[in-house]
Parts: structure tokens; C-alpha cells; sequence
């Protein structure tokens, strides 16, 4: 299963500043996933115990908001990381995701990899490397969203 | 009411009696217009060239060229502008009904050389209001489809009602072009992407050591768009973004489109990304 | 369209100062319109004038940063001055111009009318630096791609007759920027004033045929060698008197590097932007447009007007403006004048006039910022990465 996984993701970009040993020991914590088109990947405040790298397909993040219903917050395209409230306490979802299309990812152990990171400080480090940088991408799109670019200057910030 | 043309002294301080022959409402702020003149031969427009439209008694906008002239119209041919109503020249001309004059002159400006990416794949990624000058390239590309590689268009827009030629949309996609929508809100029936249009660059299908990329939108858009494309391995030098400043003249008299050293009016709007990057990174310049 | 200049065709002839009227009567009579110098509201105008005899004699000017104050010569010298208020822009670029008016009739047609400019002037009295400048917005205006009709009209058929400085103004720096005082090119006709006791005498030098052909009209005597050697030894040594310099190479270098240097935030303490020195500039250029109409919408007009980079919606784009603060709008205009108009016009835009030294209310001197900015980039290449890297 391991070597599977492996195989999947040796050559992505992603994965590129592991060191071959770390990818090895991360890739034994993963297997393969699928979901069907509108199938729920996981709901808000459920039990952040997996984080996904999608292959194929894509991922819409939504949030239920009493009075609207499920908004819809972002999507995830192919060869995106879904996931990162894994990374520290509460370890709860803070959003839902929902395949758009079929989904075909390679689904992580949380808990797992949050062991191997208590156990080895400079696989820990090099996990953190790894997603922080997915977390600062959100974040700068989310900003420049914010800023509400494409409206006229009558329009900024009103819906 | 009927408005014929008449002439008047030629130059390019004139503007030239035009009239609409037809007005699409594309958003409720943004509308296309497309003007003919029964006197003069059309000018020869390039994609990237604008006009200064002018509402007669109101005043006068630098507005892009967002179509070229199909060859179904035969000589009837007419001049396509996509404009949108934020101050009380482009309302004006946002109401301006078929049969209305407007004042051209034109064309002005650089353009985006589309013949200059025979041979590459072709990325063009748009924001807003900035798909309009943008859809010539397209459409030219379109028309020898045979002399591109791949063919991208990345748009991004407000929300899915903000959206521009959306039957367009379509059809590219059908027609050997890789489409990728994305908005910043969706509507609740929206089932495309919900996002940044830069993130929809490292999946789109093209080889960056022989790609040609064609930018437009807002200043930051840009930016953000540049590098992404940069990251993929585009050169600066082969990524062309199209850039704005006030203007009042179009023709290099006024002084308003400076950019440090660029007028934007004859050494613009469309300059390659190497030269503007310093410039936009400039604070107030 | 400036006229080529011959210094071989004819050779410089003395005439006396009361000749002046015969020539503004030869002018008149080829049907020019003169436009020169001449005293109002306290200062020294360009203004349309009818006889010699409104030209300032015996006007002097006393000039500093921030100063222009006229005083009583000793002697009766007409071109006894430095520059004044206004430029030649006054004429060919006016401060307010109709461009085009439009009228829609019953039928629903439209039709534009341009205006047609019905005189052709005579400029008495251009000094170097004015030649020059009128050089750089024939550059700007008519060099370009299109000519500007306003410019073209009232530059076509010009008669320019220029007046060398012998005694520069306390603000001058033309030999900085290599404009004057001596009157090289541009010119129909070039006087050197001159004054010995009572004598008061012109020498006059034609540059084109049309200059000769005026001069051919007026009472002269060839110029003797003692004379043409006074009136050039007066502006060699006129050059040598200026009241201020500039170092005019490496300036366009220097403006690039300096985008970002503390130096603008110390101007900005004492700009007012007010755009006083946009509009004494003569090569300041910069215009704007309105469009107006009359009650029944059928007749529409658009008029252009000089705007000035220091105003605040000049850079107005998307509901704001560029460039809103006072040391971004100073940096442009200095910036844009001594740098990127290399890039754009193929010059420096500077004649050394110091118009605008003299009339910036708070006395900024645009040859003291440039000193400033070289100081403050000699200081930062001059320092040491290793040094500073070790002081840390």
C-alpha cells in the first residue's frame, strides 16, 4: 500500500523539499480514496483525523450559516492539499468539504503523522514546512477576495 | 431618432460621428456597443488598441476594443466596445440607444501583437471588466486556430451575474480552448469554482518554455497573475499585461498616462511584463 | 516648423533702439500679431502688443526664491529683465482653448466644427531659454505621432525674434542646462541689446529668410567689429554671472534611484502644491479637457484648459487618485521634468529659466532638490556593505 501511494506522489511538486526517507515514512500513512460526486469528505466540528492530497476532481469548502444554508467558501482544484485543522488542538474541522466532481485522493492518518512528528522533531519541522506554506496561499487569495478587486469603487465591499 | 454621419476634419483631435447600430446589456452596469459610421471607412483596429468614446456634451473615455469585425458583416462593418458605467461619461454611453452618435477617435495605443504567439500556447487569463480587451485576442486566435498550440483562458470574476460574454464562454470551450471560470462569491446555484483566478494556473494545460500569456484586469490581479505564471516558468519578457492611467487626449498631449517613464497612450496599454513589473511595484507612481 | 537657421546668409547690422517702432510697423504691415513683453499688475507679461513703446523700458526685476519684484533702471534698457510670469506657452498653448464644438440638428444629425486660428504671431523678445523651450513643446506637441491642431496653428507661420541676455536674473541657470544666454538656432531675427552712455542700439543677427526679409524694412547700418565684439563678450560673460547651477548630466539616473529616498518627505514638509511652478514653467504642457452643452443638449463644445500634475484628481483612476500625496506629486513633477522626459521626449524638459525657483511661494529651488538627491545617493553608495554588516 505503501509503495503504491508512493509511487502516486513521488514526482509531484509538492513533495519536492522531502527528503526521500520522509516522504517514505509520510507515504506509510496514507492510502487511496475515492468519493462520488456530492459525497461529503467531512462536515464541521467532526474530528479533523485525515487531510487529503486530490489527484483528480475537485473540492468545494462550504460552511452551513442559519438563514443561507450551505455557502459555499472556496474550491479545491486537482493536486491541492484539502485539510490543515489536523495540524494543532482542537484537531476539529472548522469547515465542511463536499466533492464536486469524483474525487480521487490520497487520504493521510492525522493522528498518525502528528505522532511521527512528536517522535522525530526534524520529520515534525518538515511537515510544517510542508503545509505552511499551503495555509499562507489560502490565506493571501482570501485577502485579495476581500479587497474585492473587480468591483467599481461605488460597489467595494457592499454585496 | 435617426442619426446619419457626417464627416469631420480629419485628424486625431476630431472625434468622428458614430453611429450604435446595436447595444447588449451584458451586466446590470456593463454593456457592448457596436458603432458604424456610413461616410468614412472603418479604421483597422488591433486587439489591445482603445478609442476615445465621446457622449456628446458630456465627456470623453479611453475605451478598448473588445471585438473585432466579423467577416460575416461583410463591408458593413462595425466597431465593438465593452464598457462599463462607473462615472457620468460611460452612463451616458451606457444608455446611448441604437441610433445614437457617439464620438470616436482612434485607434490609439499598442496592441497585443497576437501574430507574434504563432507557434506558442497561448494563456490568456482575465479579470472583471478586463475580459473585454482580451476577447479580440481570442477571437484572432480563433480565426487560425491552426497556427497556436494550446489555447488557455483563465477568468475570474465578482460573482457568476458579473460574468461577460457567457454564451461566448461556452463555445470556446467546445472550440479547442481550455476555459477555467472562477469567482470570488458564487450564486447558490454555482457549480464552478469558487476562488482566485491565479489558482487556476498550475493545472491549466501549457508548455511555459513556449507560451505567450495576455493579461487583464485590475492592477493587483495582475500582479498576483504575473507571478503565478512566472512560478510556472513563463518569462517575463513573453507575459503582456494591458495598463491603465487617467487620460484625456489618447494622443500623447495631455501628460495624464505617465507611468514613470511610459506614456500609456502610445508606449501602452499593453506593454510586456518586464518592462511594467518595476513600474507596478512603485508605490503612487 | 522652427525655422533652420543660416548663421552665413547675412550679417549682424546695428539699429538704433528708436527703430524698434519701425519694425513693429513692418510686422503689422506682413499682418502679424506681436505678442512680447510689457509692465501690468506689478510684473513683466507676455501680452498682444500694438507699438514699441509698451515694451518695459527702464523696467528691471529683482528676483530670488520666492521673490519677482520690479525696480527702476538707471538706464532705459527695454530687454533689461529676466523671465517674467508668463512664457510663450501663454500664446502657443493657451491656458484655455476651444478644440471643437458639435451641433446636432432637427434630423438628428451631427455634425464637428474645428475652430480655425485666424493670427499669426510674431513673438518679440524670446529669450535662449524660451527659444528652447518652445523647441522642446514643438517636440512634445508637434513631434509626436499626431500634432496637436491648437499648437500647430498658432506655432505655423510664427515669426520669432529673440533678445539675448547680457545680465541674468538672480534664479537663471541656462548655461547649466545649455540653453543660452547666447541665442544659437529657432530664431528669424536674434538682437543683442545694447547700451553705451546715450547710445541705445540693437545688434540684430537674421537666422531665416523671413527674418531678413523683415530686417531688409527697418533703418541699419552694418554691424562694425568693436560693436559685434561688445555684444559678444556681454553674453559670454553673462553665461559666466548666473545666479544658479545645475549639474544637467546624469540626472535622469539620478531621479530613477531615488524613488524611494527620505529626501521627498522633506520636500513634501514645504510643498504647498499649489502648481505655481507648472504654470510659469514654459514647458509644463500638461492640459485637460471639458465638455459642455447648452440647455437644449444640441450644441456641445469641448474646451481644453492647463492642468498640472500637482493637482490632486490629475491622477484620478477608479474612484481615486494615484498619486495623493504632496511628496508623490513633487517627486513626479520633478522627476518627470528633469528625468523620464528624456524617455518620453528625447530631452531634458528644463531650460533653466528659475521661473519656477522665483515663483514657488515657499521659495523651493529645483537646482538646491537635485544637490539634495545627489548628496543623499553619493552618501548611499559610499557605504560599506561589510562595514555595516560588522556595525550590526
Amino acid at each position: 500500500m505503501t509503495g503504491e501511494v508512493l509511487t502516486r506522489v513521488m514526482n509531484l511538486p509538492f513533495f519536492a523539499g522531502l527528503t526521500a526517507e520522509h516522504l517514505r515514512q509520510l507515504c506509510e500513512e496514507g492510502r487511496a480514496a475515492t468519493y462520488r460526486p456530492g459525497e461529503r469528505i467531512f462536515a464541521e466540528d467532526g474530528a479533523a483525523d485525515r487531510f487529503w492530497l486530490i489527484d483528480t476532481g475537485s473540492v468545494a469548502l462550504d460552511l452551513r450559516v442559519p438563514g443561507r444554508g450551505d455557502q459555499i467558501i472556496e474550491t479545491l482544484v486537482a493536486r491541492s492539499v484539502l485539510g490543515w485543522s489536523w495540524l494543532h488542538p482542537p484537531y476539529r474541522w472548522q469547515f465542511g468539504a463536499v466533492a464536486r466532481e469524483r474525487l480521487d485522493a490520497i487520504a493521510f492518518d492525522a493522528a498518525a503523522v502528528r505522532n511521527r512528528c512528536d517522535a522525530d522533531p526534524a520529520f515534525g519541522y518538515a511537515m510544517l514546512r510542508l503545509f505552511t506554506p499551503v495555509i499562507t496561499e489560502r490565506l493571501h487569495a482570501t485577502r485579495l477576495r476581500l479587497l474585492d478587486l473587480y468591483a467599481t469603487s461605488a460597489q467595494v465591499g457592499r454585496p | 431618432m435617426s442619426t446619419s454621419t457626417a464627416p469631420a476634419v480629419a485628424g486625431a483631435a476630431l472625434p468622428h460621428p458614430y453611429l450604435v447600430v446595436s447595444r447588449r446589456v451584458d451586466t446590470d452596469d456593463t454593456v457592448t456597443l457596436e458603432l458604424t459610421n456610413d461616410v468614412e471607412p472603418l479604421p483597422a483596429f488591433a486587439p489591445g488598441q482603445f478609442a476615445m468614446l465621446t457622449a456628446f456634451g458630456v465627456g470623453e473615455v479611453p475605451i478598448s476594443l473588445s471585438g473585432l469585425p466579423s467577416p460575416a458583416d461583410g463591408p458593413a462593418r462595425r466597431l465593438t466596445h465593452t464598457l462599463r458605467a462607473v462615472g457620468a461619461v460611460t452612463r451616458a454611453l451606457y444608455a446611448a440607444a441604437p441610433g445614437a452618435a457617439i464620438g470616436v477617435r482612434g485607434p490609439f495605443g499598442t496592441s497585443w501583437d497576437v501574430g507574434s504567439a504563432a507557434g506558442h500556447d497561448v494563456v490568456i487569463v482575465a479579470g472583471g471588466i478586463g475580459l473585454a480587451p482580451v476577447r479580440p485576442v481570442l477571437q484572432a486566435v480563433l480565426a487560425e486556430r491552426s497556427r497556436y498550440g494550446d489555447v488557455v483562458l483563465l477568468v475570474g470574476a465578482r460573482t457568476p451575474a458579473d460574468l461577460l460574454y457567457t454564451d461566448e464562454l461556452l463555445r470556446w470551450g467546445a472550440a479547442d480552448v481550455q476555459v477555467g471560470v472562477t469567482v470570488d462569491r458564487p450564486s447558490d446555484d454555482w457549480t464552478g469554482h469558487v476562488g482566485v483566478v491565479p489558482a487556476l494556473i498550475p493545472n491549466a494545460r501549457f508548455d511555459p518554455a513556449r507560451s505567450v500569456a495576455f493579461v487583464c484586469g485590475p492592477e493587483v490581479m495582475m500582479r498576483f497573475t504575473a507571478r503565478a505564471l512566472l512560478d510556472r516558468g513563463l518569462p517575463a519578457s513573453r507575459l503582456r499585461v494591458s495598463l491603465e492611467r487617467n487620460m484625456r487626449c489618447g494622443v500623447g498631449w495631455c501628460g495624464h498616462c505617465q507611468l514613470g517613464p511610459l506614456l500609456l497612450c502610445r508606449d501602452g496599454p499593453v506593454i510586456d511584463y518586464a518592462r511594467a513589473a518595476p513600474l507596478m511595484e512603485l508605490r503612487e507612481l | 516648423m522652427p525655422p533652420e537657421t543660416d548663421q552665413a546668409t547675412h550679417p549682424p547690422v546695428l539699429i538704433e533702439a528708436t527703430a524698434l517702432s519701425r519694425l513693429f510697423d513692418a510686422l503689422h504691415a506682413h499682418g502679424y500679431t506681436i505678442v512680447g513683453p510689457t509692465v501690468r499688475d506689478g510684473a513683466i507679461v507676455v501680452a498682444e502688443l500694438e507699438s514699441a513703446s509698451e515694451l518695459p523700458y527702464g523696467v528691471g526685476v529683482d528676483t530670488e526664491a520666492g521673490r519677482y519684484r520690479l525696480r527702476a533702471r538707471a538706464d532705459n534698457a527695454a530687454f533689461g529683465h529676466s523671465a517674467g510670469p508668463q512664457s510663450w506657452k501663454t500664446v502657443l498653448h493657451p491656458a484655455r482653448a476651444p478644440l471643437w464644438s458639435a451641433d446636432r440638428s432637427t434630423d438628428g444629425t451631427v455634425v464637428v466644427h474645428e475652430p480655425v486660428e485666424r493670427h499669426r504671431y510674431a513673438l518679440f523678445g524670446v529669450r535662449p531659454c524660451d527659444l528652447a523651450a518652445i523647441g522642446i513643446l514643438d517636440r512634445v506637441l508637434a513631434g509626436g505621432r499626431h500634432a496637436d491642431p491648437v499648437y500647430a496653428g498658432r506655432r505655423d507661420g510664427n515669426l520669432i525674434i529673440a533678445v539675448e541676455c547680457t545680465e541674468p536674473g538672480a534664479t537663471c541657470f541656462c548655461t547649466s542646462m545649455g540653453t543660452g544666454p547666447h541665442a544659437g538656432s529657432g530664431f528669424d531675427l536674434a538682437m543683442t541689446e545694447m547700451l553705451n552712455g546715450d547710445e541705445h542700439r540693437f545688434l540684430v543677427r537674421a537666422g531665416t529668410p523671413a527674418g531678413e526679409r523683415i530686417l531688409a524694412e527697418i533703418p541699419q547700418r552694418p554691424a562694425d567689429d568693436a560693436s559685434i565684439g561688445q555684444a559678444s563678450a556681454a553674453v559670454a560673460d553673462a553665461a559666466t554671472h548666473m545666479g544658479r547651477t545645475m549639474p544637467a548630466q546624469g540626472l535622469p539616473d539620478l531621479l530613477a534611484a531615488s524613488h524611494q529616498s527620505p529626501h521627498w518627505d522633506d520636500v513634501a514638509s514645504r510643498c504647498l502644491t499649489c502648481g505655481n511652478c507648472t504654470m510659469v514653467c514654459p514647458t509644463c504642457f500638461c492640459t485637460s479637457t471639458e465638455d459642455v452643452t447648452d440647455l437644449t443638449g444640441d450644441h456641445a463644445e469641448r474646451w481644453r484648459r492647463w492642468d498640472s500634475c500637482f493637482d490632486l484628481d490629475f491622477s484620478y483612476l477608479h474612484g481615486g487618485s494615484v498619486r495623493t500625496s504632496g511628496q508623490a506629486r513633487y517627486r513626479q513633477w520633478i522627476t518627470h521634468k528633469l528625468g523620464t522626459w528624456h524617455d518620453q521626449f528625447g530631452s531634458s524638459g528644463c531650460v533653466g529659466c528659475g521661473r519656477c525657483i522665483a515663483w514657488c511661494p515657499t521659495g523651493i529651488d529645483i537646482t538646491q532638490e537635485v544637490a539634495a538627491l545627489s548628496l543623499l545617493q553619493l552618501a548611499a553608495d559610499s557605504v560599506d556593505p561589510a562595514e555595516d554588516e560588522a556595525a550590526r
